[in-house]
């Protein structure tokens, strides 16, 4: 695979003075204004900043959910700007994974098909697909509530049930949008002790949040202001190789 | 493109608003079904109108006295001055003229040892047999020697056999057919229910012209020697309008009728008339097809109003399974699927519902049940069809979604 012969300290995810114009009739809405920012793999980020600072933008544009006004990304050393449509489908099914803050899961399926439909959708052959969605979900603790739906588990379970779908395809880097966001403070260091556990087993994690508890868990926190990067800071322990240039 | 997720995700689709699927399918339902019974009557009338026909025959002509043909409407034979011998003698000598009979019937009481049955005895000449291309499955047809001879003899069709011989056995018996001892030499092969057009045609009994007419039903006043019809078979190969023409020439002039005055007989064939009512049928089951076409494109514009709601309703869905990495061509195929699974299940119940109506009119109608393979398939095939067009378009509007802004849909 192509991703596999990128050097470990080359930034995985890598971004070029990107900017997100959103227009509303006449008004212009800087969501982001020229944004540099590159995390290199194994790295535990958290994005903090005001509402409407352009966290989330930034988020979609990592994502390949959303494509910039201009600027450039690079996920695995992979130009986003050149891929298409079914290329950027199947970047996120392999090398992504998503947690809401709204869970986002399918209502009418049990965790155990909520978490095994990443690997429904994949391209690639990833081996028997119940076995490793039921695989997730006892690496998240929920291997007793398989055949549970969403409406069936509590808001911690059911972001669980997120993070093992996210999971499902071992992607090499997590995104999270203000996952604890609707989380209890107990339920919030549940779900951020597995995050660290994620990352220390090397995925990349990125986390945009409010709360400082949550940010703490991270070795690097980046603040937004009006679509711009205000401050970048690492903790010295945790700091990885940051200022690497693709 | 992943069927897998495709088929399961528009099976549960399907499921989780039974109501809503129903109310959807209903003007599928509504086509499948009067698609089945169209199919289904108009194979039946096919059906029926080919036995009459190959029973009739295409190349027989039939003879009637009085004038049929009063407006363009049939208004029945009957009236009139009959035919005599002499016609069929000279009708014979026509080159195209394989073969013909006279007929004479009259509605009889026949009476055997064994029961009692009212039926009809039919006068014909030894070549009846050959014209109606009908012949006798027990015993022998009689001769020409036995017509001259005015032989007491008579061919019994199925039905008179049965009814009269319940115990079988009834070559060699005697019956008295109003009276006239009769003795039974044969039983003509079933030519079976032929639909309205003259009852069940095995119900009758078949003996010498002379003998009908001197000892049955007595002769006429004006005519000697009369017939009340005559049968006409046509060689093979000769046009049978052409016949039709050259039969009125003669019998024109053998019952001296002026140039301009009307015909007082008519020369039918019969084979032509079950044609006409053929096409009749055929205009009827145009119509339902119609109706079909119609309710099926109702019931597709349905599928659609409902899909694009649906596409609506589970955009995050949509949005979500982009996230996760469904192509666009994985949403379309989902919905696609479920378009397809909405019509196709529309179409079983319509065909259940169809089956009913098809059963319903064989009964009022007693015709025989036609539902074949080809119908069955053709009905579904046409809900599946119904899906796959009405469908793809909220699923290609679904597949084209973006997946962000499908994300954030509320
Ligand atoms: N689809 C959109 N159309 C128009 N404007 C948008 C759209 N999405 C975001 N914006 C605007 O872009 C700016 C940045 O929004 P964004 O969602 O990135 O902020 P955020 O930092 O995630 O905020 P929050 O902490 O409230 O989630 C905001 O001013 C917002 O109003
Ligand atoms: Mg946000």
């Amino acid at each position: 695979m192509a991703n596999d012969t990128i050097a470990k300290d080359r930034p995985i995810i890598s971004c070029r003075n990107l900017s997100k114009i959103y227009k509303m009739g006449d008004e212009e809405v800087r969501a982001l204004d020229g944004v540099d920012l590159d995390i290199a793999e194994g790295e535990f980020v958290a994005i903090m900043g005001p509402s409407g600072s352009g966290k989330s933008s930034l988020m979609n544009l990592i994502g390949a959910l959303d494509r910039p006004t201009s600027g450039e990304m690079w996920i695995s050393g992979r130009a986003l700007s050149e891929m298409s449509r079914d290329d950027l489908a199947d970047l996120r099914n392999e090398t992504l994974g998503f947690v809401f803050q709204q869970f986002n899961l399918l209502a009418r399926q049990d965790a155990f098909q909520n978490v095994r439909l990443p690997l429904r959708y994949a391209r690639r052959d990833l081996g028997d697909s119940d076995a490793r969605a039921k695989e997730c979900l006892q690496m998240v603790g929920l291997g007793d509530r398989m055949d549970h739906r969403p409406m069936q588990l509590s808001g911690g379970q059911q972001q669980r049930v997120a993070i093992a779908r996210a999971l499902a395809n071992r992607p090499r880097i997590l995104l999270a949008d203000e996952p604890t966001g609707a989380l209890d403070t107990k339920t919030t260091d549940e779900i951020m002790h597995l995050m660290q556990d994620l990352n220390r087993q090397g995925i990349t994690v990125v986390v945009i949040t409010h709360e400082n508890e949550v940010a703490a868990y991270a070795g690097r926190k980046i603040h937004f202001r009006d679509g711009r990067i205000e401050s970048d800071t690492a903790h010295p322990d945790v700091q990885r190789a940051s200022g690497a240039r693709p | 493109m992943k069927f897998g997720v495709a088929t399961s995700s528009a099976a549960e689709a399907l499921f989780s608003n039974p109501l809503r699927s129903l109310l959807t399918m209903l003007g599928i339902i509504i086509g499948v079904a009067s698609v089945m019974v169209m199919m289904s009557i108009g194979e039946g009338a096919k059906a029926q109108i080919d036995k009459q026909i190959s029973s009739v025959g295409t190349n027989v002509l039939t003879l009637r006295p009085g004038n049929m043909n009063r407006g363009g409407r049939n208004q029945g034979g009957g009236s009139g001055r009959p035919f005599a011998e002499s016609d069929i003698a000279a009708l014979t000598q026509l080159p195209f003229v394989q073969a013909a009979t006279g007929t004479l019937s009259q509605s009889a009481n026949a009476v055997s040892e064994e029961a009692n049955w009212v039926s009809t005895i039919q006068g014909g000449d030894a070549s009846y047999f050959d014209v109606n291309n009908w012949r006798v499955s027990e015993g022998r047809e009689f001769t020409a020697q036995e017509v001259q001879s005015g032989a007491a003899v008579a061919v019994l069709g199925k039905t008179a056999a049965a009814n009269l011989f319940p115990n079988g056995r009834a070559i060699g018996q005697r019956i008295r057919v109003n009276s006239v001892p009769i003795e039974v030499i044969g039983i003509l092969e079933s030519k079976g229910q032929s639909g309205g057009f003259g009852g069940d045609r095995d119900d009758t009994m078949v003996a010498p012209l002379g003998m009908v007419r001197n000892r049955i039903t007595g002769g006429n006043r004006q005519v000697s020697r009369h017939v009340s019809g005559i049968q006409v078979l046509v060689q093979d190969g000769y046009e049978v309008l052409d016949a039709q023409e050259d039969i009125t020439t003669l019998m024109r002039e053998r019952r001296k009728i002026q140039p301009g005055e009307q015909d007082n007989f008519a020369v039918v064939n019969f084979a032509d008339m079950i044609k006409q009512r053929a096409a009749a049928t055929e205009t009827m089951s145009m119509l339902l097809a119609f109706t079909a076409a119609v309710s099926l494109i109702v019931g597709g514009v349905g599928v659609m109003n409902i899909m694009l709601v649906s596409v609506t309703e589970r955009t995050r869905e949509i949005g979500l399974r982009m996230a996760i990495g469904a192509r666009g061509g994985d949403i379309l195929l989902q919905f696609l699927f479920e378009a397809i699974a909405l019509c196709t299940l529309g179409g079983l119940i319509g065909m259940a519902m169809g089956w009913v109506g098809v059963f319903a009119y064989a009964q009022i109608a007693n015709s025989p049940m036609m539902v074949s393979p080809i119908i069955i398939a053709t009905a579904l095939g046409a809900a599946a069809s119904v899906g796959l067009i009405f469908g793809f378009f909220p699923a290609r509007r679904a597949a084209q979604l973006d997946p962000i802004q499908a994300l954030r849909h509320d």
